[in-house]
Parts: structure tokens; C-alpha cells; sequence
């Protein structure tokens, strides 16, 4: 359960707050349970501490095709150290007892239906999940998910890409709440050195045909990117890989992860302003 | 998309949005080529001329007097490339080409479908790369080099288990990557629609065959027809022929491993629970949060732990049995076909001969007419075999 019962903050709110202080969000991701529980819990501490304005925790899978090697093994890692689905949760609860800025999930659909999609969402609510991302849910099936999100008071997340035609945009965005997240690469997951213009020419795109927020992920992985995706109208910037690469290069120092990510995020958080 | 892509409730299209325009475009370039007359003139000629069709339907009379029951195998171990799998790249290389693309890549676990995709590039002179798990390059070694002579790039897959999941995953990933000028070539009836319907289109030859081809021989339909099923796409093509006849019982027969009461297994559709994985609705083998299990057969083929969502439809509806074999039934059915008919199936096949061998011994079908799908040879297999045996090659 929701700890501290204490109001959690909405996307809306967040994005709203920011956009008067002329900011973006900055938004870290981890998964839950990598390298283990505890350290993972640390390592959300030290993003609200550099200045996380909401949080992305991936529930690791076996198989996550839309991820690169970074997060597969970060996944792996995870469930290696014995995470399950409700470890998962208890992490989120864990969570809430030090921060309300929204967090969102990301995970794969067989996770949410082998749970029962009711029974996922109400726990997914009960924990304190703002919203739900799931990688493989394109608008056709989500159906049964977005009547579970609606009831249980979660957000549903949805992706668009580059090869999304303005009429998908469309029809994406009217299942979705919350924000859009906005992929800036064709590819999957995974750390890169430039931002190409054609993600700014889908931001560009994006906003002219919704209202919703939007954020940008895949291949943030640098403080000039975030930068750049801000400055191009993102609401937001989801760093993932980059973050989890820190993590693997320093799985038998424990201290150095957390200065690292440390100083990392405040880094990012500081690039977000404009 | 045009259709859902639901047979039943399975099926679907469970994929990242990055892919979605590209299944699109298949689907679309589908429905329009798979009735022009200009495309199948041309697809037909390749499966005449290049593949080898049609294949016989062999009435085994050695193994049917053994097995009391009148044996018929469809000779699909026949075709070029030694599996059927070269009706389903034939048909989706052609298609690729008529779509403008210039890159197939594809997943193999046995390597037959590798092989297939490889030769079908080579033909077409479209580059193929071809993502196979660590641990079957080492099992097929001799297919990874035959895939390599007909330009195929085998690209090894150090993921998971390292086997034919893990090499569909990797795939995926590349088409997610490469979807404009890139044509993902699935070899079996599973994944995102439109590719179980695609590749049930391509694996039909099979059983529109076999239908004409028993009226022609025995007169009428045969009482069952058994196939070996994996991802399924033999087993759905012969199946095809006579699904719409009710009183033809079809039989699938899965990789058993060590058994279904141990968790070495690849019986997907005896032993696993409905779950989403590349990109459809079925049958899944995973523990209790919907994390997939390591399969395990002796023939990597059926070493997968997904199958294709028209058997779980057909499971769920009754129109087929499945049923299971374990590695060493399924290596007598091996060397049952090889002693009595001169003919050494592949491994995969090998499990349907193994279960026709226990379907016959039911005292309710002596005498019953059978037909096998013989889906492939087993030369690949020699040294699996042998090793099995014990002997020395």
C-alpha cells in the first residue's frame, strides 16, 4: 500500500510546475531489482536527490525485444537476484515512502496478462504507479488495458515513433494520458552519441497534434541531448541506458554507482533547464 | 492494420509501435500479391523448378506392415534445401522482392530455416543475415557453414538460453532498427499478425497436396494426419489441407525433452498456459509471473518455448490433438524410418514417426490410414544421432 497516504503528484502537475520555470522533466530509469533490491532503492534515492521530476522503473523480463543490451542486462540482472512481480510493487510501495513525484512503469505485456489485467492494475494503483508503459501494447490491444488504467486511476502510456503517421499519432493519443513517450531513434534501447534531427522533426510533429506532454527516450544519454530534446519542445527526457551502463560498469563498487548516478543525474537535471 | 489477425482469441499483434508501420506494409503488400495471378506464376515456377514440387505421397509398406495401419509420408524432406521450410522463404522472399526490399534477415534454430532464407537471398540476390542461438551454432555447425556458402551471415545469439527464442528476439530488435529497407522473414506460423496466416498461405502447398494426392491413391480421406509441431508451420500446412474435413483427426506431436512431468521440455501446447510472446496470443511456457522458460528438445527445431496461435486455437477448439514425445521416443521413430524405409528423417519429424508408432498400437486404430508429414531429412542430424547412439562418426 501507498505508505505515507500522502497525495502523489500527477504528470499534469509536474509538467505544468516545470513549464512555468521554464524546465523539462528530467526522468531517470531504472529496473527494479538491479543489481539487487536495496542497491536499486539507493540508486532511486540519488535520483530525487540529483532532481528526478518523475521516475521510469522497468519490471525486468525475460525476453524484452524493444530493449538493446543495456537494459536486457540489467534485466537479467535483476531476476537473477530474485526479483518477481510483486518484489516489483513492493518496490514501488518502497519508493513512495520517500518521494510523490510520479512514476511510471515499464514493462512487457505477458507480465500484466499472465497477473490477471485487473488484478495488475489495482496492485499497479494500490502501490503508488502513476502510469504504465507496456513495450509490446500497440492501441489494437490495449483495449482491456486502457478500461483497467481508467479504472484503477493509472495512466496508460503509449509510444510513438518516427515511422508514426500523423493519423496513428491521432488515434495514439486519444487512448493515451498522461504523456506521450516520444522514441527518438529507430532501434531499440540503448546509449548513442548524436540526437538526430529527425527526432526533432518528430517532436515538432507530435506537438502540433496533441496537447498531451510529451518526453523522449531511447538514446538520451548525454546532458547535450537532454538539452536539445527540451529545447525542441519535449516536456520531458527519459534517460535509461546510459544510467544502467554506470551500473554495470561498477557492479563490485556499490559506492561509486551511487556518486556516479549522482552526479550523473544532477548533470541532466541541470541540462533540462532553458 | 486490415485484420486483427485473431484465430479464436489467439493471435493478435503484441509489438513495440516501432514495428507497426512495417506489419502494415506487409500485411497490405500480402492481400495484394497473394491472389495475382502474375506473383503466383511466378512463385509456382520457383516451387516447380527450384524447390521441387510437388512432393510424393509414399506409401510406406515396410513400416505399415510393422505398424499395422496403412502409412503414407508426404516426402517434404524431398525439397531443396532438405525441409519444407523453402515453400514459406520462396513465398516471402518473392514477396520481399516485389515489396522493393533489399535485405532479408531471419531466426533459425535447427537451421533449416536459415538455410531456406539463405538460398532464397542467394536467388533473389537479396543479402541475407540470419540470427541463430549460440548453443544450436554449436549443435548445427554443419548448417551454419552450408547458410554461409549461399551467402547467408550467421550471426550468433549470446542471449538467454542461446537458443531459437533468443534468435527471434535479436530479429526483432534488428527490424525494429532496419524496418524501411528490411523484409523479417519468420519461418514459422507464430509472431505478429499477418505472419501466421502469411506463412500458413506458403505451408498450404503441403496439405492441398496431400488432400489431392490420397483421394487420388486410396480413394478417400486418410483417418489422421500427424505432424511434428515447434513454432508449427509444417504441421499447419498439411493440417490446412484438411481442416474443413471434420472427420480427418489431425495429431500434433510436440518435443517432449526429458518428459512433460520434467521442466526439460519444449510441449508448449501439453504443457504450458496462455501467454503473450513475440507477438501473439498462445500457448507459452513460463513460471507463474509470465517469465518464459528454457525449452528443451533434442531437435532444435521444436526447442522453442512459444507456438503458433491458430494450434492454440485449434487446441482449445478440439479440431487437433497434441500430444508429446520425449527425445528418445522420438529417436526410435528415427531409427525405425531409417531401418524399415531406407528413408533417415529429420529430428523434428522423427517425433511424428515416433507417435505413429504408438497411435498405431491403440487397438481402436489397426488398420487405420495414416499420413506423416515428413517435414524434413535428417542429414543435419547425423552427428546428434550418432551421439545419442554412442557411436563414433
Amino acid at each position: 500500500m501507498n505508505p505515507n497516504n500522502q497525495k502523489t503528484m500527477t504528470y499534469n502537475e509536474v509538467f505544468d510546475e516545470l513549464k512555468n520555470k521554464k524546465e523539462g522533466a528530467f526522468i531517470p530509469f531504472v529496473v527494479a531489482g538491479d543489481p539487487d533490491f536495496e542497491t536499486s532503492i539507493e540508486i532511486v534515492k540519488k535520483f530525487v536527490e540529483s532532481g528526478a521530476d518523475a521516475l521510469e522503473i522497468g519490471f525486468p523480463f525475460s525476453d524484452p525485444v524493444a530493449d538493446g543490451p543495456s537494459v536486457q542486462t540489467a534485466d537479467i540482472r535483476a531476476l537473477d537476484s530474485g526479483m518477481t512481480t510483486e518484489k516489483c510493487f513492493k518496490f514501488i510501495e518502497r519508493i513512495r515512502e520517500f518521494t510523490q513525484i510520479p512514476i511510471g512503469l515499464l514493462v512487457y505485456y505477458n507480465l500484466i496478462y499472465k497477473k490477471g489485467i485487473e488484478t495488475f492494475y489495482k496492485r499497479a494503483s494500490e502501490a503508488g504507479v502513476t502510469g504504465i508503459l507496456a513495450a509490446d501494447l500497440p492501441i489494437e490491444e490495449a483495449g482491456p488495458a486502457v478500461e483497467m488504467a481508467d479504472k484503477y486511476g493509472v495512466n496508460q502510456i503509449f509510444m510513438v515513433a518516427q515511422t508514426t503517421r500523423n493519423e496513428r499519432i491521432d488515434e495514439i493519443a486519444k487512448h493515451a494520458s498522461g504523456f506521450l513517450y516520444v522514441v527518438a531513434v529507430m532501434g531499440v534501447t540503448g546509449a548513442r552519441s548524436d540526437i538526430e534531427t529527425s527526432t526533432v522533426d518528430l517532436i515538432t510533429r507530435v506537438k502540433d497534434r496533441t496537447d498531451l506532454p510529451i518526453a523522449v527516450g531511447f538514446g538520451i544519454s548525454k546532458p547535450e541531448h537532454v538539452k536539445d530534446v527540451i529545447k525542441s519542445g519535449s516536456n520531458g527526457a527519459i534517460v535509461a541506458s546510459a544510467i544502467i551502463n554506470i551500473i554495470t560498469a561498477n557492479l563490485d563498487n556499490k559506492d561509486n554507482t551511487l556518486e556516479e548516478i549522482g552526479n550523473f543525474c544532477s548533470e541532466l537535471k541541470q541540462s533540462t533547464k532553458i | 492494420m486490415l485484420e486483427d489477425g485473431k484465430f479464436g482469441k489467439y493471435g493478435g499483434i503484441f509489438v513495440p509501435e516501432l514495428i507497426i508501420p512495417a506489419l502494415e506494409e506487409l500485411e497490405e503488400a500480402f492481400y495484394k500479391y497473394k491472389d495475382d495471378p502474375e506473383f503466383n506464376k511466378e512463385l509456382k515456377f520457383y516451387l516447380k523448378e527450384f524447390a521441387g514440387r510437388p512432393t510424393n505421397l509414399y506409401f510406406a509398406e515396410n513400416l505399415s506392415k510393422k505398424f499395422g495401419c496403412k502409412v503414407y509420408l508426404k516426402r517434404e524432406d524431398m525439397l531443396h534445401t532438405g525441409a519444407h521450410k523453402i515453400n514459406n522463404t520462396l513465398g516471402q522472399g518473392l514477396l520481399a522482392k516485389y515489396m522493393g526490399k533489399t535485405r532479408l534477415i531471419a531466426e533459425t534454430g535447427a537451421g533449416q530455416h536459415g538455410i531456406a532464407t539463405a538460398v532464397v537471398g542467394a536467388l533473389f540476390s537479396l543479402p541475407s543475415e540470419i540470427y541463430m542461438g549460440s548453443e544450436d551454432v554449436e549443435r548445427q555447425k554443419m548448417n551454419v557453414f552450408r547458410m554461409e556458402l549461399s551467402g547467408g551471415k550467421v550471426i550468433p545469439v549470446e542471449t538467454g538460453s542461446k537458443t531459437l527464442k533468443d534468435a527471434i528476439n535479436e530479429a526483432f530488435r534488428d527490424w525494429i532498427t532496419n524496418v524501411e529497407d528490411t523484409h523479417y522473414l519468420i519461418g514459422s506460423t507464430m509472431g505478429p499478425h499477418p505472419y501466421p496466416t502469411m506463412v500458413k498461405h506458403f505451408q498450404s502447398v503441403i496439405g492441398e497436396e496431400a488432400r489431392r494426392q490420397i483421394m487420388e491413391k486410396e480413394g478417400k480421406l486418410p483417418d489422421a494426419v500427424i505432424a511434428c509441431v515447434g513454432g508449427g508451420s509444417n504441421a499447419m500446412g498439411i493440417f490446412s489441407g484438411f481442416a474443413a474435413d471434420d472427420e480427418v483427426e489431425l495429431i500434433g506431436v510436440e518435443g517432449g525433452g526429458d518428459g512433460t512431468e520434467t521442466p526439460r521440455t519444449g510441449a508448449t501446447l501439453c504443457k504450458g498456459t496462455e501467454g503473450i510472446l513475440h507477438g501473439s496470443l498462445s500457448f507459452v511456457l513460463q513460471n507463474e509471473d509470465g517469465q518464459i522458460n528454457e525449452a528443451h528438445s533434442v531437435s532444435a527445431g521444436l526447442d522453442y518455448p512459444g507456438v503458433g496461435p491458430e494450434h492454440a486455437h485449434f487446441k482449445v477448439t478440439g479440431r487437433a490433438n497434441y500430444v508429446a514425445v520425449t527425445d528418445k521416443e522420438a529417436l526410435r521413430g528415427f531409427e525405425l524410418l531409417s531401418k524399415y524405409e531406407g528413408i533417415i528423417p529429420a529430428l523434428e519429424s522423427s517425433h511424428a514417426v515416433g507417435y505413429a508408432e504408438k497411435y498405431a498400437a491403440m487397438e481402436e486404430n489397426k488398420g487405420k490410414t495414416i499420413i506423416i508429414n515428413l517435414s524434413g531429412r535428417g542429414d543435419k542430424d547425423m552427428f546428434i544421432v550418432a551421439k545419442e547412439m554412442g557411436v563414433e562418426v
